[in-house]
């Protein structure tokens, strides 16, 4: 049987924040309980197999970047497991635990707050070669050098500091620092968002080259559909934490079945196919991820509510062999 | 004729607008001599990207660009009146009333220490003469309007106490109270999630229809302009590089930098295909290049691109400055 190459399993994170003085007296004479915590990832389990694409998309605050930060190890996981090549990466030790932090690299959306100011280029993208002694002394330079030039960047850089560079040479420079370590999974947080449009082309291109040239396996998250639709073989769709909708990016944008998935296909906006359309606005606003609604955390934005969908949180189910759905109106047919 | 008497007379009209920012070394130009109109109701989408010079046009046409930024010359043409040679007196009675202004950041625009019904009421009070009361029954209206339950409730809360797609819609609201001429919106929706904009762009699209304010809207996204907009401008290095009704613009562009961004969407590709992307980057506001600023970046650039830059060329509704424009082509 061959193993998962990378699986979220039961995954939750939790953020608490700190009590206050008086919140402490408080609940320390027993008149409160701890303050609620808010679930920004509740309960996911996600598989991707080696090789693969998997896009990850929501709206803000809907966990996914917390998401993408527990599979790289940053956040540790509140409950669940993280299994890397079929092993729960909580009983990685020395080496193994290493080897797992530099084999599974992030890329953020950020290029101006995720680079150094003070390092220059070259030293940023062997940074990780050098502490980790992953080349010996004398090719650390080269092995930066050959990352440079597969990213796109004159070797004429290396001697720069971030601040002269634009945000898309930026972007590069932070992939170039990811895949120094010759990584086999790359966790993409947003990384064309904060890009000029001309440019976000030639970011992606360059995702797309990368991974065939290595044969990488990538988590992509972004809030931007048409991107994630292009870039990935699969795709989720998170809402208030949870993974809503799942299947092949194919499929899942010709036909979404959750009823927040279909909302969110009909928002994007396009320049080929509608002109000077009448919006169909989602109604309501994203509830807090503190006191999600109880039952299904979409229902009360939702036009196919039912009375069940108020008190039941739909579970995620196959709806067919390669998409799963967490919809009543899909559960009901097949639970009962 | 002048065509300021005739029937269809246009709401704004900028002629040669020119703003340069003062650096040390010199005078460089962030809008460099743009000529557009606004007919009342219509809709126009300012599209490019960082440094293209948009929102220092929509910026230049309410007149407040700051120092070291200055606007050199042109006229801004707002109802037959030029902007330019208003006073600050008179433009304090245009902006927030007959032009209305809406950014990226609603903060920027929202006082943090007043409730929102305060400073709604306060935009009603500075231009009418009305009471407080109908102010605020006024600004309830409006809110209600843009899609926000509650609005008694609502006046009475502070701008901390909204998410950023209310907020967002606040100031809309507040855009919208005095049943402007114009609103001029830069990126308003940028940082919203695209139901939150799909939202908004519902607002927008009923107000122009049903008051026949004309909108300017400034952003990046072409997709959004499509959607939105009758006529769009396309900027490139302070310049208007094409101009024209949304279909014209978008379905026969004329210039290659229009096109080359229609066609690096990844809708224009088959998934996982290579995006087609334009090569290099937008030359900076003090490093532009000789002639046609996009030459160095263009696939049809010849000889010429690098000695002229190119005037404008007008067929019909739709203007283009480039030497060697896209062939004309029929409808798909």
């Amino acid at each position: 049987m061959s193993e998962t190459f990378f699986e979220l399993r039961d995954v939750s994170r939790y953020f608490r924040s700190k009590p206050s003085l008086t919140q402490r007296i408080v609940t320390a004479l027993g008149r409160t309980g701890p303050p609620p915590a808010l679930r920004a990832v509740d309960d996911v389990t996600l598989r991707i197999r080696a090789g693969e694409v998997v896009g990850l998309v929501g709206e803000s605050g809907c966990g996914k970047s917390t998401l993408a930060r527990v599979a790289t190890g940053i956040l540790p996981p509140s409950a669940g497991e993280v299994f890397y090549k079929g092993r729960p990466v909580t009983e990685l030790t020395g080496k193994d635990r290493l080897n797992y932090l530099l084999k599974v690299q992030m890329v953020f959306q950020d290029p101006y707050a995720s680079l150094n100011p003070r390092m220059k280029v070259g030293q940023l993208v062997g940074e990780a070669l050098r502490v980790h002694k992953l080349v010996p002394k004398n090719e650390v330079g080269e092995r930066t050098r050959g990352v440079l030039k597969e990213v796109g960047l004159d070797l004429g850089y290396m001697d720069r500091y971030p601040h002269q560079f634009s945000g898309g040479q930026r972007q590069r420079i932070g992939i170039a620092r990811a895949l120094a370590v010759e990584p086999d999974f790359l966790v993409c947080d947003e990384p064309v968002s904060a890009l000029d449009v001309s440019i976000q082309a030639q970011v992606i291109n360059l995702f797309m080259d990368v991974r065939e040239r290595r044969g990488l396996t990538y988590l992509f998250v972004s809030h931007d559909l048409g991107v994630v639709r292009h870039i990935s073989d699969r795709v989720a769709i998170m809402y208030l934490g949870r993974i809503v909708e799942i299947g092949t990016a194919a499929e899942l944008f010709a036909k979404p079945a959750h009823p927040y998935s279909q909302a969110l296909i009909r928002a994007i906006p396009s320049a080929v196919t509608r002109r000077r359309r009448a919006f169909t606005p989602l109604k309501g606003e994203l509830p807090s991820a503190l006191s999600p609604p109880p039952g299904c955390a979409f229902h009360p934005r939702c036009e196919h509510a039912m009375p069940i969908c108020r008190e039941v949180r739909p579970p995620l189910v196959q709806i067919s062999p390669d998409r799963s759905a967490a919809c009543h109106l899909h559960s009901t047919s097949e639970s009962v | 004729m002048n065509a300021e008497f005739t029937q269809d007379a246009p709401l704004l009209d900028v002629q040669g607008l020119k703003t340069v920012i003062h650096l040390p070394d010199g005078a460089w130009p962030a809008v460099d001599g743009i000529d557009f109109t606004v007919q009342r109701g219509e809709v126009l989408g300012l599209v490019g990207e960082s440094g293209s010079g948009k929102s220092v046009t929509g910026f230049s046409i309410v007149q407040l660009m700051d120092s070291p930024a200055e606007v050199i010359a042109g006229r801004v043409l707002f109802n037959n009146e030029d902007l330019r040679l208003a006073s600050e007196e008179r433009l304090r009675s245009l902006r927030g009333n007959r032009i209305a202004m809406i950014f990226q950041d609603p903060l920027m625009t929202l006082n943090p220490v007043l409730s929102i019904g305060e400073q709604m009421a306060e935009a009603i009070l500075e231009h009418r003469d009305v009471g407080r009361q109908e102010a605020l029954r006024a600004a309830a209206d409006a809110l209600v309007r843009v899609g926000i339950s509650l609005p008694e409730a609502r006046l009475r809360q502070y701008p901390h106490e909204f998410s950023g797609g209310m907020r967002q819609r606040v100031a809309i609201a507040t855009a919208m109270l005095n049943a402007p001429d114009l609103i001029i919106a830069d990126e308003p929706t940028t940082a919203l999630d695209v139901t939150i904009q799909s939202q908004i762009l519902f607002e927008v699209q009923k107000l122009a229809r049903d008051s026949g304010t004309a909108v300017i809207w400034i952003t990046h996204d072409l997709a959004v302009v499509a959607e939105l907009a009758d006529r769009v401008a396309v900027m490139y290095s302070g310049r208007i590089v094409e101009i024209g009704p949304v279909d014209e613009v978008l379905d026969r562009s004329r210039h290659p930098y229009t096109l080359g961004l229609l066609r690096s969407s990844a809708a224009m590709v088959e998934p996982g295909q290579r995006l087609n992307q334009i090569n290099g980057m937008a030359p900076r506001i003090d490093a532009r290049p000789s002639g046609c600023p996009f030459r160095t970046r263009c696939d049809r650039a010849m000889s010429i691109c690098a000695e002229q830059d190119p005037t404008p060329t007008i067929d019909g509704r739709h203007g283009f400055r480039c030497h060697n424009p896209m062939p004309q082509r029929d409808a798909a």
